[in-house]
């Protein structure tokens, strides 16, 4: 199979669903000649126009609010935001009104969107460009909440996001863009809502997301050399939430570890750990469940503090060894 | 008409339909009045008595096609895009035969499919929404219009600011109407903008801006005529300021004590529907007794809301999880 990046898989689910679909166009700040901050639209304008590669002005309320509009009369617009961090400029219009049209007006009108935006640290770009605020939009009944981890499921989950006739909020790990991995040429579709287990193994969970999913393999590979089996599990959507595959896995394992990037404190692997203790998994559990997330602190520009902020592979497999008591 | 300059789509069966609708919006806004004293409805509601000219002059000019995006003091443009005050009420009321079955309430009533994207509880929030819905137009080549409802305080809002430079930019088919009815809230507009016009704040964005007596049904129908015409020919956005009074106060809860009595009876005698009426009777289309005949049936109309609304079925637990996905 074709291996291409990340960063390549969501411009291709991007150009294929415009060539199949009049309605659907980008719009966001410098996604034109320039490319996007990350260069994922390089040369779609040359291929679409300027009509359909939509550059717009440094307004996030009001670029997310007219694509919220043009959804509600019919396009499918796509909204890139150049860095997770400002969906917060755009948040009356994403939390107040996308979430909630249809329900208020009683199921009457709906919002298909794509709100796509880089997210995650390691690149140097401190407090206001790092962070991972996926917890704040899952919390909004309305909203959907995507986080794909390679090139395979990027394409795929992108073209389920753009079909779906709901907000989507779809946040692309910025240091996945450039890793590679085997994506199918043709058009395809990964259903929202479909965990994926990334490794199967026998002794621990490790629900784990975006980037954190990479952390978690390999830790699991250095795991193995010390006969410890771990089944890696990528939800790869947070609403709606696989937990059917989550509480097989922990069920299966009776141990949990919960990895992710944001801030451990209210952070969404609460919400995983919550669901598993609520769960028929409850009786299976032989262990505490361990959370492992961002550190209670913005995200500081030193390269060594950046990294201490987020969980690294040596801490999961520490946070494995404890579930196992062979710490 | 010989002395009555109106748009030449309105006829004078029109201007009769018109008088009728703005007494259906003040008895409306007057019966939900009564019905908050007396602790029939619940939550709160925001009252546009006194502003029925400029829902209804814009409205005149709006085909079943054109948009709208509403405020959070919306029944009156709901109305005059041709929502019926029956449903209306209902939602009022919480019940599944209203616009939103009984899940949105006063602030958010929508009638989609006759153009209303919504009533908003977010004061400029609607402003972006309706500058979406002109770039569906621009995009798929439609030929609406939409116009964007708002209130003095939200020109102070972000929103309003980005909407209105992304439509001017983008030479988008959208009417900025601003009711400014000089309270947001308690604040009096004299004292939240340091401007005499907010319509002058077009300039900024390089797009028209025109001050209108918003209790005048007439001036207003000429502005919008000339609003929509742009926007219909590619001209783009233009800013309309509304200078209108509300009678009431801001929600249910206000004492008015940011304003005197002297200051709220200068503009009752300004009232959109005597002034119309006037202007009706002097001309001859309507008689005096004609004009009382009109204003019993919208009365009439909306007491038969109010029975529509009390019979209509309360929603259940099964509704709760509905709609909140499509």
């Amino acid at each position: 199979m074709r291996e291409i990046t990340y960063l390549e898989a969501v411009r291709e689910a991007m150009s294929q669903e415009m060539r199949e679909n009049e309605d659907v166009f980008i719009l966001g700040e410098d996604i034109g000649v320039y490319g996007g901050a990350f260069g994922v639209t390089r040369g779609m304008i040359e291929e679409f126009g300027p009509e359909r590669v939509r550059n717009t002005p440094i307004s996030e309320s009001g670029i997310a609010g007219a694509a919220i509009g043009s959804a509600l009369t019919g396009m499918r617009p796509i909204l890139e935001l150049q860095f997770s961090d400002f969906i917060t400029i755009a948040m009356d219009q994403m939390v107040n009104q996308a979430a909630k049209i249809r329900y208020m007006y009683g199921g009457k009108g709906k919002v298909p969107m794509v709100l796509r935006t880089p997210s995650g640290s390691g690149t140097g770009a401190a407090a206001q460009h790092s962070q991972s605020l996926e917890a704040w939009v899952a919390h909004i009944p309305g909203l959907k909440v995507v986080q794909p981890s390679t090139a395979h499921d990027v394409k795929g989950l992108l073209k389920a996001a753009i079909d779906d006739d709901n907000p989507v909020i779809f946040y692309e790990h910025k240091l996945l863009y450039k890793t590679k991995g085997d994506v199918p040429k043709e058009q395809y579709s990964i259903p929202l809502g479909k965990a994926d287990v990334k490794r199967e193994g026998t002794d621990v969970t490790i629900v784990a997301t975006a980037i954190m999913v990479h952390r978690a393999l390999e830790a699991a590979e250095e795991l193995k050399k010390e006969g410890i089996s771990a089944e890696v599990v990528d939800p790869r959507t947070l609403v709606p939430l696989d937990t059917e595959t989550i509480i097989k896995s922990v069920s299966k394992t009776s141990r949990l570890v919960v990895v992710h990037e944001a801030v451990k404190r209210g952070g969404y692997g609460a919400e995983i750990a919550s669901m598993i203790a609520e769960s028929e998994a409850f009786d299976y559990l032989d262990a505490p469940i361990k959370r492992l997330g961002g550190a209670p602190s913005p995200i500081p520009y030193n390269p060594e503090l950046e990294k201490l902020h987020v969980p690294q592979v040596p801490d999961i497999i520490q946070a494995v060894k404890e579930t196992l008591n062979k710490a | 008409m010989k002395d009555l300059k109106v748009p030449e789509r309105i006829a004078e069966e029109n201007l009769v339909e018109l008088y009728k609708q703005m007494w259906t919006i003040r008895y409306f806004e007057e019966k939900v009045d009564q019905f908050f004293a007396k602790g029939k409805i619940h939550g709160t509601t925001h009252l546009a008595v006194g502003q029925e000219a400029s829902a209804a002059g814009v409205c005149a000019l709006l085909d079943k096609e054109d948009k709208i995006t509403s405020t959070h003091r919306g029944h009156g443009h709901c109305i005059a895009k041709g929502a019926t005050p029956d449903k209306m009420m209902a939602e009022l009321f919480g019940r599944t035969t209203g616009y939103c079955k009984g899940k949105g309430g006063s602030m958010h009533i929508a009638d989609v499919e006759m153009g209303n994207l919504g009533a908003n509880g977010i004061v400029g929030g609607g402003i972006p929404l309706a500058v979406g819905s002109a770039l569906t137009a621009q995009m798929k080549k439609l030929n609406y219009v939409t116009v964007c409802f708002f209130g003095d305080g939200a020109t102070n809002e972000g929103s309003f600011h980005e909407a209105v430079n992304l439509a001017a930019v983008w030479n988008l088919p959208v009417i900025f109407v601003c009711e400014n009815n000089q309270y947001g809230m308690s604040g009096s507009v004299k004292e939240m903008v340091k401007i005499e016009d907010i319509a002058t704040r077009a300039k900024s964005y390089g797009i028209p801006g025109v001050v209108a007596d918003g209790n005048d049904i007439i001036e207003m129908m000429n502005v919008t005529n000339e609003a929509v015409e742009r926007a219909k020919n590619g001209e783009g956005p233009t800013l309309i300021e509304a200078k209108t009074y509300r009678w009431k106060g801001h929600s249910k809860s206000d004492a008015k004590k940011y304003r005197t009595r002297d200051e709220e009876n200068e503009w009752r005698e300004k009232d959109p529907i005597k002034r119309f009426k006037e202007s009706l009777i002097s001309e001859s289309i309507i008689t005096e007794e004609q004009a009382e005949s009109i204003r019993k049936e919208a009365l009439k109309g909306i007491e038969d809301a109010v029975a529509f609304a009390e019979e209509g079925p309360m929603p259940t637990k099964d509704d709760l999880l509905t709609d909140v996905f499509a």
